[in-house]
C-alpha cells in the first residue's frame, strides 16, 4: 500500500522545504520513501509540483492523474489546477490565497471566483487562511510550515514524529517561529 | 545507516565513497547538485569552472595525473565538452574518470531534449544509467571501478527525475583514496595521428571486452514473472513500467545501455510472446533490439516527446481509457515563470522594449525577457549565441539593422562562452552592442559562484574577473557599466552605445534579488497621484497588478526594490517602511 500525497504551490513558497520535512517524517515511521522536486526555471513564480511517496516500496516517485490521496496546495487557483490529481476519495488541503500569474497581471486572463467553493462541489476540501495564520505565527514565511501542521493533522503520523524533524530541518533562528506556525496549523 | 538523499546527492556520495579526488562542473538544471553536494566533503577538490569543455579536460587531467575525477554537467553542457570526450575515449585513463550528464525529458529547465544516450556509441564510452537514488551511489563507484578496469571514461547517464528524486540510500566509508602514480606515457597521452590509430585499435578491443561485461553483470537483469509479456526498460522507465504494470509482466532492467547486452537481450525476448520498449525520447534500445533481428514494440506505441508516466504506460500495453478526470468546468489561467520582484534584468528589457530594439537571448533567468508583458527577447539558442548570434545578424543585415540590435548575456553566460563571440565581433569588425547582465551570481540554477563573483565553489575569495578590463582587452573601446534600475540614465546609454559604428560594451550591473547581501527593505505603495496610466504594469513585476480598473501593489510580493518608482511618470509611488 502506497501512500501519495502532492504538494503545489508558486514558486518561491516554500514547497520544496515542506516536502523535505514531510519526506523525513515518513522515514521515521520506517517507511520506503521517495520525493520528487522541481528545480530550475519552474522555481521562477511558476507553478510548483511536488510528490511524496511512501508505502512498502515505492516504484515511480510521480504522481499520476487521479492517484494522490492528500493534496497539499499553498495557492487556491493551483488547488484547482491540481484537481484532477486527487484521487476518488482523497482529501484537499488548500490555503486560500490568491497569488496573481502574469496573464492576470497583463489582463490577458482573469482570476477564477470562488475556486475554493468551486473546489468543495468536486471533492472533499480542507480550507485555511494559512497566511493570516502565518502572520499570528510572527512570520508570514511560515505559511509552509502552517499547511504542513493541517497535513500532520490529517496523517496517521505522531504529532512528536512531524516536530523531531522541524527541529532537524529548520535553522535555529527560526525553529521557535517555526514550531508555532506548526501547532497553530496543526490546531486548526 | 539510510539517509534520504536527492540522487544528485547520492552521486556526489558515491564519488565520496569511491575515493574521487577531483570534481570540476559548470551548473545546469537537473545537474547542479551533484557539485553542491560535493563541497560537503573536505577531501574532495571541487570547483565551479567556466564552461564544461574546460571542466571535462580539468577532470581529463587530474585522471593522468592519478586522481579519480567527474565532471558533472547538464546534457548541452555535454555538447560543449564533446570535444575532449571524444578523445578521452582514446587516451583511456590512470585513475578513475566518470563524465556525469544529466538529460532533461519534458524540458523542465532546458533549451533542447537531447538524449545523451547516442553520446555513448558515438564516443566509444561505457554508460551506465541507474534508477532511484540507491542506484545513483552504487552505479557511480561501479562507473570508476569499470574506468579503472577497462581504461576507460565511463559515461553516468540521469534524467531529471532521477536526480530531483529523493529516495533511501545506505551509506558505507571511503574507500580507494589514493592517488595513482604518474608516469609519463606519450604513446598514450599525446594523441597525435601516430598514437591515436594505435590508440584507437586498444579502444575496438576495450569495447569488445566490456561487451562481455554487460552480458553478465547484475545491473543489466531479467524479473521474470511468468507471463508471456516482456518489457525492456530502464531509468525512470523502469519504475514508471513497475508502477503500471507489476508482477503482470517480466521485464528486463538495463543499467548499462553501452555496450549493449545483445545475448542476454536475446535470450530475454525468446521467453515472450510480446516484448515492449520502453524508454523516454529516443529510440536507442529499440534500435539495437532490431538490429538484432527482434520484434519489438516501441515508438510505434510510445510517444518520443516528453516525459513518460506509469498512466501512459498502462494504456500503451493494455489499452486500458484512462478514468475522466476530475476538473473544474472552466479554463483555468496558466502560470508561466516570472522574473522575480526585484530582478535587476527587469529594468534592462523594460528599457530594450520600449525602445523596440531587436533583442539577441542567451541561457538564464533573463531568458523570461521573452514572456509578455515584456516580450523582449527575438532568439535564444545556447550559452554564448546571444553575442555571436547578432554578429551574424549585424552582418547579414547591414549597419541600419544592427542600430537597432543588441545582445543580453548574463556574467557567467559570458565568462562560458561569450567572450569568443566578442572577439569575433571586434576582430571581424563588427560594431555590435553587447549588454553584459551583470547580476553578480549564476541566477538560475540556484546562486553559484562563478570568476566575475570573486568568490570560489567553497566561498573562498579569490581574484575576481574585470569585465570591463577583459572587454578592453578584446579591442572593445567603449564599455559603459550602467544600472538597469535607473531607467532613464539606462535608456540613454543604451541609445548613445547602438548608434555607434564600433563594438561597445554595456554592462548592466545590479546584484541578482535574491542575494542574501541584497537587503530591499519596506514595500512600495500607490499614492493618490495616480492618473492610473498603468506605466508600471509593463514592468511585468509579479507584485503589481490591477484590481478594479486600479493599480495595486501587493504587499506580500514587494521587496520595496524601488524600480517602479522610477518607471512611474507622475511620481506617484512611493516608498515605505
Amino acid at each position: 500500500m502506497t501512500k501519495s500525497i502532492m504538494i503545489v504551490g508558486v514558486g518561491g513558497q516554500g514547497t520544496l522545504l515542506a516536502s523535505r520535512i514531510l519526506g523525513n517524517t515518513v522515514i521515521r515511521e520506517g517507511y520506503d520513501v521517495k520525493v520528487s522536486e522541481v528545480h530550475g526555471m519552474s522555481q521562477r513564480g511558476g507553478s510548483v509540483v511536488t510528490y511524496v511517496k511512501y508505502g512498502d516500496k515505492v516504484y515511480s516517485p510521480t504522481i499520476d492523474k487521479g492517484q494522490a490521496d492528500l493534496i497539499l496546495a499553498f495557492e487556491i487557483l493551483e488547488a484547482a489546477r491540481a484537481l484532477p490529481y486527487l484521487s476518488k476519495n482523497g482529501t484537499m488541503i488548500a490555503n486560500t490565497q490568491q497569488i496573481n500569474p502574469m496573464p492576470v497581471i497583463t489582463g490577458a486572463a482573469t482570476y477564477p471566483e470562488k475556486l475554493d467553493e468551486k473546489i468543495e462541489k468536486k471533492a472533499n476540501l480542507v480550507k485555511l487562511d494559512a497566511l493570516s495564520i502565518a502572520k499570528q505565527a510572527g512570520n508570514i514565511k511560515t505559511v509552509n510550515v502552517v499547511l504542513i501542521g493541517v497535513l500532520a493533522k490529517n496523517s496517521e503520523i505522531p504529532y512528536e514524529k512531524w516536530v523531531e524533524t522541524i527541529k532537524e530541518t529548520v535553522p535555529e533562528k527560526f525553529l521557535e517561529v517555526n514550531l508555532k506556525a506548526f501547532e497553530l496549523g496543526y490546531n486548526v | 545507516m539510510k539517509k534520504l538523499l536527492l540522487g544528485n546527492a547520492a552521486v556526489a556520495r558515491g564519488a565520496y565513497e569511491a575515493g574521487v579526488r577531483v570534481v570540476a562542473s559548470y551548473p545546469g538544471t537537473p545537474s547542479t547538485e551533484i557539485t553542491e553536494s560535493i563541497v560537503q566533503y573536505p577531501e574532495i577538490y571541487a570547483e565551479w569552472s567556466p564552461n564544461e569543455k574546460v571542466a571535462a579536460e580539468v577532470a581529463i587531467g587530474a585522471s593522468i595525473a592519478g586522481a579519480r575525477s567527474m565532471p558533472c554537467m547538464k546534457h548541452v553542457g555535454l555538447n560543449v565538452m564533446a570535444d575532449p570526450v571524444f578523445t578521452a575515449a582514446y587516451t583511456g585513463v590512470n585513475a578513475g574518470l566518470v563524465f556525469c550528464v544529466a538529460d532533461d525529458p519534458g524540458m523542465h529547465s532546458s533549451q533542447n531534449e537531447q538524449d545523451s544516450r547516442h553520446y555513448a556509441e558515438a564516443s566509444k564510452i561505457p554508460m551506465l544509467e541507474p534508477s532511484d537514488s540507491g542506484e545513483c551511489k552504487e552505479f557511480t563507484k561501479l562507473a570508476f571501478e569499470l574506468s579503472e578496469k577497462y581504461d576507460t571514461p565511463v559515461f553516468l547517464r540521469l534524467s531529471t527525475r532521477i536526480s530531483h528524486s529523493q529516495s533511501l540510500v545506505e551509506l558505507n566509508e571511503r574507500e580507494n583514496d589514493e592517488l595513482k602514480p604518474y608516469e609519463k606515457n606519450a604513446a598514450k597521452y599525446v594523441m597525435m595521428p601516430g598514437n591515436a590509430i594505435k590508440r584507437h585499435v586498444e579502444v575496438e578491443k576495450r569495447l569488445a571486452a566490456l561487451k562481455e561485461f554487460s552480458e553478465t553483470t547484475e545491473i543489466n537483469k531479467a524479473e521474470i514473472n511468468g507471463s508471456d509479456i516482456g518489457v525492456i526498460c530502464g531509468g525512470t522507465t523502469y519504475l514508471y513500467a513497475h508502477e503500471a504494470l507489476g508482477d503482470s509482466v517480466s521485464y528486463f532492467k538495463i543499467g548499462m545501455i553501452y555496450p549493449f547486452p545483445d545475448k542476454a537481450i536475446v535470450e530475454f525476448c525468446k521467453k515472450f510472446k510480446t516484448v515492449y520498449v520502453i524508454e523516454e525520447l529516443d529510440p536507442v534500445i529499440e534500435t539495437q533490439c532490431k538490429a538484432l533481428g527482434i520484434e519489438v514494440i516501441g515508438k510505434e506505441r510510445f510517444t518520443l516527446l516528453g516525459e513518460y508516466t506509469p498512466t501512459l504506460i498502462k494504456k500503451a500495453v493494455s489499452g486500458e481509457e484512462i478514468p475522466k478526470e476530475n476538473a473544474l468546468d472552466e479554463l483555468l489561467p496558466a502560470r508561466p515563470p516570472v522574473m522575480c520582484a526585484g530582478c535587476p534584468h527587469r529594468g534592462t528589457f523594460y528599457v530594450l522594449k520600449k525602445l523596440g530594439l531587436t533583442v539577441s537571448g542567451d541561457i538564464g533567468c533573463y531568458t523570461l525577457g521573452a514572456v509578455p508583458p515584456l516580450s523582449s527577447l527575438d532568439t535564444t539558442i545556447c550559452m554564448g549565441a546571444s553575442v555571436s548570434a547578432a554578429h551574424g545578424m549585424a552582418k547579414a543585415r547591414g549597419p541600419k539593422f544592427n542600430k537597432k540590435l543588441v545582445s543580453v548575456i548574463g556574467d557567467s553566460t559570458f565568462m562560458h562562452s561569450g567572450i569568443t563571440g566578442l572577439t569575433d565581433i571586434v576582430y571581424n569588425k563588427g560594431a555590435n552592442t553587447v549588454i553584459i547582465l551583470d547580476n553578480s551570481i549564476t541566477g538560475m540554477t540556484g546562486h553559484q559562484e562563478n570568476p566575475t563573483t570573486g568568490y570560489t565553489i567553497r566561498g573562498e575569495e579569490t581574484k575576481q574577473v574585470n569585465l570591463i578590463a577583459l572587454c578592453k582587452s578584446l579591442g572593445v573601446e567603449h564599455v559603459v557599466v550602467a544600472d538597469p534600475f535607473d531607467v532613464k540614465n539606462f535608456e540613454k546609454v543604451v541609445k548613445e552605445e547602438t548608434e555607434r559604428e564600433e563594438p561597445s560594451v554595456i554592462i548592466a550591473q545590479r546584484p541578482c534579488a535574491l542575494l542574501k547581501r541584497v537587503k530591499y527593505s519596506g514595500h512600495c505603495v500607490i499614492t493618490d497621484a495616480c492618473k492610473n496610466c498603468k506605466m508600471c504594469m509593463k514592468l511585468g513585476c509579479p507584485a503589481i497588478s490591477v484590481k478594479d480598473d486600479k493599480v495595486v501593489i501587493d504587499n506580500t510580493q514587494c521587496n520595496g526594490c524601488g524600480l517602479c518608482v522610477n518607471v512611474c511618470p507622475f511620481g506617484a509611488i512611493k516608498k515605505e517602511d
